[in-house]
């Protein structure tokens, strides 16, 4: 029981640490990534080729003054970012970083909780991860804040249908709810996303409505909204909410390598005869590498693609996105009756 | 352990559910409707039912919640323009209330109730067996109660449109 506690705990920080990091990094990363995009060279001047950056937008984000609007409902206001901020984190512990590592007779699951129902788990986050973004924005008291948090709350209840109706075909073929058991499932190349190709289309679609960023992020729409749900918010209040993004980005990449592209299963890795412990640790390295992929993806498409309007956001996750993952589910399941019936 | 954990959340559900009644912000109340909820679905974990505790969360929590505070937040509620029933009313209400809630307490103390200690171990409420019962045992009322979910949605789009040609 104490080496299972200590385990755990070592591991929940370790994963803790590493999404802050990335989150930290993730935005210094951004810039630099629209930089070079936009023939820039981007912010260079803290640390050897601006790699201190983030720490100075750390420092500046706790140094400002922190201003809370006369008429802010204050209790609210202050909960808002707190709750954006401790539902981005909480989806990370359903995600199996790697396989069990043996230390001695001991074995360390690199995954903080095997939920029965670990795909579930991540809908439930989801599903209130809005709340922070709803409260914040009501509690501001300021209609462009309100405006942000009723888009934001239509736009990701709208896109939550669609990613969980989609991910209903992955479960059908995999037969299991358990993050684990779906990430040990793919091992070599029987990645889910080469068996479910239009169930991942739909989930990724989603995955940036459900972390608002562009081509969906209407809740911040600058042209229409000064700042969506955050315009009344400074200091760390604002720091939080930036931040929870990044967080977000980090654990939907994180969550789409799992379902999708295999998780910590690298191809080819159990022929090297490698030691066990060599291995996982090679298998998680590579985790980050798809999870690192996916994050640029997100930055990719941010400076590519402009912003959808709201009309047409509402009209594709309804009428094209839903329709598809109902289709999807249609497939799979006579695939699936198929199979049984003429055992192939 | 498992009785402080039962009494922890049976005080903390009681607390929000009384919120919900006595606050007088329709905000509030939906989020103590929210916490309430939450502590429900503690309950379901308690009983090994993890399952139905996340199916709470996502469709009660996350999903209808997120639609009463949408509406309550666009009709834009609040205590200065919340009409005021007249005593009467008050009256009417708090009597019913509390003949309901003597009804229910008679009911209750007659009833023999399984022991709750014996449901924590059960896995009735894992995925497996809950739909091995629901597809086996009970198909017929789970999918008359889809179509009946279908009809309603249906009326209500049917409804929310305008110019409808009777």
């Amino acid at each position: 029981m104490g080496g299972f506690l200590l385990s755990k705990t070592i591991l929940i920080v370790i994963i803790f640490v590493i999404t802050l990091v990335i989150a930290m990094y993730s935005t210094i990363l951004e810039r630099k990534f629209a930089a070079w995009l936009q023939d820039r060279i981007g912010p260079n001047r803290t640390g050897p080729g601006g790699i201190l950056q983030p720490l100075a937008d750390g420092v500046k984000m706790f140094m400002k003054e922190e201003i809370i609007p006369a008429n802010a409902h204050k209790f609210l206001f202050i909960m808002g970012p707190m709750l954006a901020m401790t539902t981005a984190l909480m989806a990370s512990v359903v995600i199996p970083w790697g396989k069990s590592l043996k230390i001695g007779d001991f074995v360390m699951d690199l995954q903080v909780a095997d939920l029965n129902i670990g795909i579930l788990y991540v809908f439930g986050v989801v599903s209130i991860g809005v709340y922070g973004i709803m409260i914040g924005g009501w509690a501001s008291n300021n209609k462009f804040s309100l405006l942000g948090a009723l888009r934001a709350s239509s736009q990701m209840i709208s896109y939550e249908l669609a990613m969980s109706l989609s991910l209903v075909a992955v479960i059908m073929s995999t037969g299991t709810l358990s993050m684990g058991e779906i990430a040990a499932q793919q091992s070599g190349w029987h990645w889910n996303v080469f068996t479910q190709p239009l169930s991942f289309i739909i989930f990724i679609i989603c995955a940036f409505a459900e972390t608002n960023r562009t081509p969906f992020d209407l809740p911040e729409c600058e042209t229409e909204l000064i700042g969506g749900y955050h315009t009344e918010y400074s200091s760390m209040g604002l720091g939080f909410y930036l931040f929870a993004e990044y967080i977000n980005m980090f654990i939907s990449s994180a969550v789409m390598a799992t379902i999708f592209f295999g998780g910590y299963n690298m191809p080819f890795l159990d022929q090297l005869g490698l030691a066990p412990n060599v291995e996982a640790l090679i298998g998680t390295a590579f985790f980050f590498g798809k999870i690192a992929f996916f994050i640029l993806f997100f930055m990719w498409v941010r400076w590519t693609i402009p912003r959808f309007r709201y009309d047409q956001l509402m009209n594709l996750g309804w009428k094209v996105m839903i329709p598809l993952a109902l289709v999807n589910i249609l497939i799979t399941g006579s695939v699936l009756i198929l199979r049984d019936h003429f055992n192939f | 352990m498992q009785a402080a954990l039962f009494y922890g959340l049976s005080i903390v559900a009681i607390m929000c559910a009384c919120g919900v009644v006595v606050s007088r912000n329709p905000i509030h109340s939906v989020l103590f409707l929210i916490l309430t909820f939450f502590s429900i679905s503690g309950h379901y974990i308690l009983m090994n039912a993890q399952f139905i505790a996340l199916v709470n969360i996502i469709v009660y929590a996350g999903a209808i919640m997120v639609l009463f505070l949408f509406v309550v937040m666009l009709l834009n509620l609040n205590k200065e323009s919340e009409p005021h029933k007249s005593d009467l009313v008050k009256i009417i209400a708090a009597t019913s209330a509390g003949l309901f809630s003597l009804v229910l307490v008679g009911v209750l103390k007659g009833a023999t109730l399984p022991a709750y200690e014996g449901m924590m171990d059960s896995e009735n409420g894992l995925v497996k067996n809950l739909g091995r019962v629901l597809f086996q045992e009970f198909l017929l009322p789970f999918e008359l109660s889809s179509i009946l979910f279908l009809s309603a949605m249906v009326g209500a789009v049917l409804l929310g449109k305008k110019n409808v040609q009777a």
